[in-house]
């Protein structure tokens, strides 16, 4: 890679109590690919994550996007800067509707004097756009924009959380887990619309236990063992068994993956 | 291994028909089947709909009960005129109660600033709007002390407002020292004071600007809660606070504004409360925090946060007066008036959860 990475994270160290989440993490993220992020239960996935959308905040360590050091105190200057995330838990309200939640901390207000002085939403710009997205993702299945989150399955949930995040993410998008709770054909429709916002030059960050579609999508696979990176793997080079090899301990990679 | 690998390829091989699958929306066959699901599920989407059936229904039952002396306007209005203070109370507490907290101070911040007021514009004399001026940012104080408590030292709600609920009604006491400011007084040297108790009659009814200042409290905050995006993150907060703050919204500070709001609307009450009780009573009002979340409760707010409609707990402090009118006029001892707001509380309740079901 000659590009300079738009997200480098160098030396991350996160600690909860006596536990350490993340010990001396490298991360770097380049133009227009995909990243997958693959590793044990426990293995500091979600907490890198979390590191680099602001989320939580490391011990030690920098990050840098696009070559400026950062250091978002919330999730909101991450958001601020471009970075959208879809969390595990998906960070949903549930009893406010589909709308609601894809634009909070966002809403469109109405033009003139109500949207100014009176601060009044433009609900029904809102459900328009809201409505497009969803149905670019296939959620077919969700007879109203209006719905509480609460009365969605878990995948209609998903697919409205991975719909925020490709909506308004204009740097990168990390997705954790996106097809955790999918079916397959919504599944599909992720991994296209992953496919579809990288060919718009967009990065993303793919965390994923799922190594078919890792091994699909995925430019290259960050391997995080222990707290740390453990390595750097082409998935056109290696093989499924290798990745779970390596991130499992069963083998050591080559020294080449270990410096990239 | 490769055939996963082929960039050529979209997709797995067990994913070939896709391209074939259905595209129309889905479409159900009858859901509900009974008609208590049905009331179920109306419920759920519109939660305000069981205080106005109740609302409605004990005006019914009292009106049939007590007759015409219940159901003239002048009782009507009168009503509407006992219930005002606790419904200003009520609107402040349904702010707090939907972030997922509770406000046992209320009533002590109101009547604190009743006495602040009062003490300025009848024994310092300092011009009245002043005075009030001074009591509307007291309030909006008090509620940012509680608001910096519960967010950044981080204690629980009910905890944090039963120390202030301490606080602020001995600090009442001190600075009244124990005195009521008596009516005559206040009418010789700040009228202004006493404003919202000026009575409309209109056909027998006798509206005062206090029952109008309680509806414009309810309305504006309800359209704050509603069509401003301030409202469905007070929302967001109540209903899941960490989802809230990974979705973007500043917890914090909104948090920080409805306890301040919350502090600012118990000033307002404290202003009508003059004009409704004549004087300035430091030991007025006691009772006025439990009477504010029993309002929210039986007006169906949910006690976990995130649900109701403000509007329902002007209805709640609606059906606390109309039950205890009604059972007045019927001739039913206090006692028994009592018993019976006992049991709405414990039935709304049982309402909220019922309904909640449904999403279960």
């Amino acid at each position: 890679m000659t590009q300079a990475p738009i997200l480098k994270a160098r030396g991350l160290v996160k600690r909860y109590g006596r536990v350490t989440a993340l010990d001396n993490a490298d991360f770097d993220l380049y133009p227009g690919e995909i990243l997958a992020v693959i590793g044990d239960n426990g293995a500091g996935k979600s907490s890198l994550i979390k590191a680099i959308s602001g989320a939580v905040q490391v011990d030690d360590g920098k990050i840098e996007l696009e070559g400026k050091p950062i250091n978002f105190s919330s999730p909101l200057e991450a958001r601020d800067a471009g970075i959208e995330t879809v969390y595990q838990t998906l960070a949903l309200s549930p009893a406010l509707s589909i709308t609601d939640n894809m634009f909070v901390g966002r809403e469109i207000r109405k033009p003139g004097v109500l949207g100014s002085v009176f601060k009044m939403l433009d609900h029904k710009a809102m459900e328009k756009f809201a409505r497009d997205r969803l149905s670019e993702l296939g959620l077919m299945t969700i007879q109203s924009i209006n719905q509480a989150v609460e009365t969605l399955s878990g995948g209609q949930r998903q697919g409205v959380a991975v719909a925020r995040a490709a909506a308004f993410g204009s740097k990168v998008i990390i997705l954790d887990e996106p097809t955790a709770a999918l079916g397959v054909k919504e599944s599909r429709k992720v991994l296209e619309l992953i496919q579809d916002v990288r060919s718009r030059g967009i990065p993303i960050v793919l965390i994923s236990h799922n190594m078919p579609h890792v091994f699909e999508v995925a430019d290259r696979i960050h391997v995080h063992r222990l707290g740390k990176r453990l390595c750097v793997i082409d998935p056109k080079e290696n093989s499924m068994s290798d990745a779970v090899a390596y991130m499992t301990g069963a083998k050591t990679p080559p020294e080449a993956a270990v410096a990239a | 291994m490769s055939d996963t690998t082929d960039p050529g390829r979209k997709g797995q091989d067990y994913e070939q028909d896709l391209d074939k699958s259905d595209v129309s929306v889905a479409e159900f066959k009858y859901l509900h089947n009974s008609p208590l699901d049905r009331i179920q599920h109306a419920l759920h989407g519109n939660p305000t709909l069981v205080p106005v059936i109740v609302l409605v229904a004990a005006i019914g039952v009292f009106g049939l009960i007590a007759g015409d002396r219940f159901f003239s306007a002048f009782n009507l209005s009168l009503i509407l005129q006992q219930v005002s203070i606790i419904g200003i109370l009520a609107a402040a507490q349904s702010l707090i109660i939907i972030t997922a907290g509770i406000d046992l101070s209320v009533a002590a911040i109101m009547v604190l600033m009743a006495v602040v007021a009062g003490n300025l514009a009848v024994y310092a004399g300092v011009p009245a709007p002043i005075a009030l001026l001074v009591a509307f940012a007291g309030g909006t104080g008090c509620g940012i002390m509680n608001g910096l408590l519960v967010t950044k030292v981080k204690l629980p709600p009910f905890i944090t407002t039963l120390g202030t609920w301490s606080i602020f009604y001995a600090l009442n006491l001190w600075l009244s020292g124990a005195q009521s400011i008596r009516s005559q007084d206040i009418d010789a040297e700040a009228p202004l004071l006493k404003f919202w108790g000026i009575a409309l009659e209109v056909g027998g009814a006798r509206v005062t600007l206090g029952s109008l200042l309680m509806v414009a409290v309810f309305l504006v905050l309800w359209y704050m809660l509603n069509k401003t995006a301030w409202g469905r993150h007070v929302y967001a907060i109540g209903d899941d606070k960490e989802a809230a703050e990974l979705a973007g919204i500043r917890t914090d500070r909104t948090l920080l504004s409805v306890y301040g709001l919350a502090g600012l609307v118990c000033a307002v009450a404290a202003w009508a409360s003059i004009g409704r009780v004549g004087s300035i009573s430091p030991q007025a009002f006691y009772e006025g925090n439990l009477q504010s979340i029993t309002a929210v409760v039986i007006g169906g707010i949910s006690l976990f946060g995130g649900r109701g409609s403000i509007l329902g707990a002007l209805f709640g402090a609606l059906i606390v007066g109309v039950f205890q009118s009604g059972l007045r006029l019927a001739g039913v001892d206090v006692l028994w008036q009592v018993f019976a707001i006992g049991w709405l509380i414990i039935l709304a309740v049982a309402i909220d959860q019922w309904i909640r079901k449904v999403s279960a």
